[in-house]
């Protein structure tokens, strides 16, 4: 049996994902800006994605712009939004436990010139938020804060810093990774007071190598990319149409049952969280319940490596990931544990459990047999 | 361009009545090399030099990587021929050559002719003074250098003509095969692969084994190790990997024995099931990375208690190297960037603060004693569990 509890790394493409993918390689092939009738048929399945996403996220299609996945949007959302309001202003914030996609772009406009303030967070990952209000000035010119932290679930206070914004800094921008929200949750950039907000295909059962940015209307970037001038000139590059349509459609099979979804998820989440709690020395990071996002959970297990768990519950056939999926091939601790005061004990011994709605709850009841059956074997092998 | 080339080999050169074991040994390897690369090759053996011809169109620069790979091959002589002919033949193909590949470049040469056809009307003396004369009328950048020449325009006079003046450094050693086969205790690491490179180098055939640990290494631990094999095979040929799972004993050693002896103990451990499988698949001496004071089980007192185990030879043939100059070895044969992948192994795992650096072999062998009644059944299962990978069989061994 194959239990994947490793969905904020990426899932599974759902069945009707592949169709319309293979319906668009196969027969739509057209490019979308090709004059004849093959380049029409493609550029009508854009036009209906784009209307999609508008939808879901209750925006206009010409609010939606398509980019190579999380990464991408996120960069072209920062560096695009810093370099395009240079006069404005010189000073960019965001937190302590962003995503490197962001985090690295902020360190590169340091280089080059911009001021970075990144706003610590409580230990259960929550931004602090007198400092932020004290931070925003009227040289702030881009505000990034991601909705979902990526590694212990954490849910920051979108619309509450939206309406501040919009009230005390109009001038400045507002963006959000919601890489890890989106499909989990109802967002509505306009009415949250978000102006850029970064969505990626494939942590919603779509394929990789694509996502979305959602850029407000009036919002003035410039592009990372230049070429050919597809999509209004802020993202060059012919559009890759299966993957637009494969996106669209994962999108469109969550939201229309997304409140259903929340509930399971919920569901699940409460359920391990109550069980792994019952296990001896555990900690688990950051809040749970409604107060955290539905999908993932942070444990530390005290006195066994993440790493050495991690593969012994592959042997299980039980997947999941060591603090950040994102982060596993670098050596060094997760920063976002670090930012919310975790124990030196904890950073090397906790595992990230992050759910779908497909999980059920015999998955966690064998993980949690598993779990039992192996912690006290490898807490009695440690390095002395 | 250059369609033959003329192998030099050293070494095997001077083996006596053996000596057509080793050159024949070469030309099998330098056959199994020549078939990863495209093209057709004959390949063959006239009065003490061995030829590799192409026969079909082919590439160039592959067949000098391929070729360079090959142990027991001390340069690499890209050539020209022609039809065997008078000497006006012979005269009108030397100018040829020179122009073709010395063109206005101002340079001092000498020719040095050889003929293994004894009944060519001209000797080596003259041929080499009238074919200086005539290069000397019609390339007028072309000075004469009897003694430290830029170019020396080598000629032989056999069933073709053939003419080379440019020799490429070979890999040296002795062919693969003609020294028997050893096995190599292969870890992640990157001392180990570079071990396995200098003994396969004297014509030996490799077998390797790995020790793995899940779920303390990972299936990428692994697969980098299975990756290094790959990248010393292109110099070493097939090499028989077998994966030991160790986990078992790893864990029996840690809880009964002294935790400052577990890394000694485990790698007593290792050679005694290296040697096993060795012996099983006639190798005849193993291979270890290890250099001397490097850790704290490369002691000389460390040495001294692991080795008691085996009774095969064990080489160590980094044992006088500084790490700087492992590393360098290691960049030159390519595993250096797959070597410092930082996938854990299973030495380092439950490595204690203080090992100890002056075991006492008394000491370890009352240690070892708390582990009989276990350790029997897990060494047996150990050895019977392990996997077999066939690495690098594009490349087979005589």
């Amino acid at each position: 049996m194959e239990i994947y509890f490793d969905n904020s790394a990426t899932t599974k493409c759902y069945e009707s994902v592949k169709d319309v993918m293979v319906q668009a390689l196969l027969c739509d092939y057209g490019n979308p800006s090709a004059m004849h009738r093959k380049g029409f048929e493609a550029e009508q399945l854009l036009k209906k994605a784009r209307e999609r996403f508008a939808s879901i996220l209750r925006g206009k299609a010409g609010e939606i712009f398509f980019t190579s996945g999380g990464t991408e949007s996120n960069n072209l959302a920062i560096l695009g939004a810093a370099r395009a309001n240079r006069r404005k202003g010189n000073k960019l914030i965001t937190t302590s436990i962003e995503h490197p996609s962001v985090m690295m772009v902020m360190e590169q406009l340091e280089q080059e010139g911009f001021e970075i303030v990144k706003i610590p967070v409580d230990r259960y990952g929550i931004l602090d938020w007198e400092r932020l209000v004290k931070e925003v000035d009227q040289q702030t010119i881009l505000v990034s804060v991601m909705q979902v932290n990526n590694e212990i679930g954490a849910v920051e206070p979108i619309e509450k810093i939206g309406r501040y914004l919009k009230q005390e800094a109009p001038a400045s921008l507002f963006h959000v990774d919601a890489i890890q929200s989106f499909g989990k949750m109802r967002i509505a950039p306009k009415q949250m007071g978000v102006d850029l907000l970064s969505i990626s295909g494939h942590k919603i059962h779509g394929p990789k190598g694509i996502g979305v940015l959602y850029v407000r209307e009036g919002v003035r970037l410039l592009p990372v990319l230049y070429g050919g001038g597809q999509q209004m000139g802020l993202r060059s590059g012919t559009e890759n149409v299966p993957g637009i349509v494969g996106m669209a459609k994962a999108a469109e099979e969550i939201y229309e049952r997304i409140d259903e979804i929340e509930r399971n998820l919920y569901e699940l989440k409460d359920y391990f969280v109550d069980q792994v709690g019952k296990l001896p020395d555990v900690i688990v990071n950051g809040k749970t319940g409604r107060e955290s996002a539905p999908h993932i959970v942070s444990v530390s297990f005290l006195g066994v490596r993440s790493e050495v768990l991690l593969h012994a519950l592959e042997e299980k056939g039980i997947y999941v990931s060591a603090g950040s999926a994102c982060s596993s091939h670098k050596s060094s601790k997760s920063p976002t544990l670090q930012a919310i005061g975790a124990k030196k004990e904890q950073l090397d011994s906790t595992l990230r459990f992050s759910f779908c709605a497909e999980n059920t709850k015999e998955e966690i009841e064998k993980t949690m047999e598993t779990l039992k059956e192996l912690l006290p074997f490898l807490r009695k092998f440690q390095r002395r | 361009m250059d369609r033959a080339f003329l192998i030099k080999y050293g070494e095997i050169g001077v083996k006596g009545k053996n000596r057509y074991l080793f050159e024949d040994a070469l030309i099998k390897q330098i056959q199994f090399a020549l078939k990863k690369v495209e093209g057709e090759f004959a390949v063959r053996k006239e009065q003490g030099r061995i030829f590799v011809e192409a026969v079909s169109e082919f590439d160039y620069e592959g067949t000098l990587d391929s070729l360079k790979k090959v142990f027991g091959i001390v340069g690499i002589c890209p050539m020209v021929s022609c039809e065997y002919g008078d000497y006006d033949v012979l005269e009108q193909h030397a100018v040829l050559y020179m122009q073709e590949h010395y063109q206005n470049r101002p340079l001092t040469f000498k020719v040095n002719a050889r003929r293994a056809k004894k009944n060519f009307p001209l000797t080596s003396m003259e041929i080499n003074a009238k074919i200086g004369e005539k290069l000397l009328q019609t390339m007028d950048h072309l000075k004469v250098d009897v003694h430290h020449p830029d170019v020396l325009l080598n000629i032989e006079l056999r069933e073709r003509i053939y003419f080379y003046s440019e020799t490429i450094p070979g890999a040296g050693g002795m062919p693969i095969g003609t020294n028997g086969r050893a096995t190599l205790l292969l870890s992640g690491g990157i001392d180990s692969p570079v071990a396995g490179y200098m003994i396969a180098k004297r014509g030996v055939e490799l077998d390797a084994v790995y020790f793995h640990a899940p779920p303390y290494t990972s299936d990428r631990a692994k697969q980098k190790v299975v990756d290094l094999a790959r990248l010393v095979s292109e110099y070493a040929g097939e090499i028989h990997l077998t994966v030991v799972n160790f986990t078992d004993i790893q864990m029996a050693i840690y809880e009964k024995c002294p935790h400052d002896e577990l890394t000694i103990i485990m790698r007593r451990y290792m050679m005694k099931i290296a040697e096993d499988l060795a012996k099983k698949r006639n190798s005849q001496a193993l291979i270890t990375g290890e250099s001397l004071g490097q850790v704290a089980s490369q002691t000389i007192q460390s040495l001294f208690v692991t080795n008691e185990v085996c009774t095969l030879p064990v080489f160590r043939p980094l044992i006088g190297f500084d790490k700087q100059e492992i590393i360098n070895i290691s960049e030159k044969i390519n595993t250096y960037e797959t070597s410092i992948l930082p996938f854990e192994d299973c030495c380092t795992i439950f490595v204690a603060k203080h090992p100890v650096t002056k075991p006492n072999l008394k000491a370890i062998k009352r240690s070892e004693q708390k582990l009989e009644g276990v350790i029997e059944s897990l060494y047996q299962e150990a050895v019977s569990t392990a996997e077999s990978i066939l690495v690098g069989s594009e490349k087979i061994v005589s």
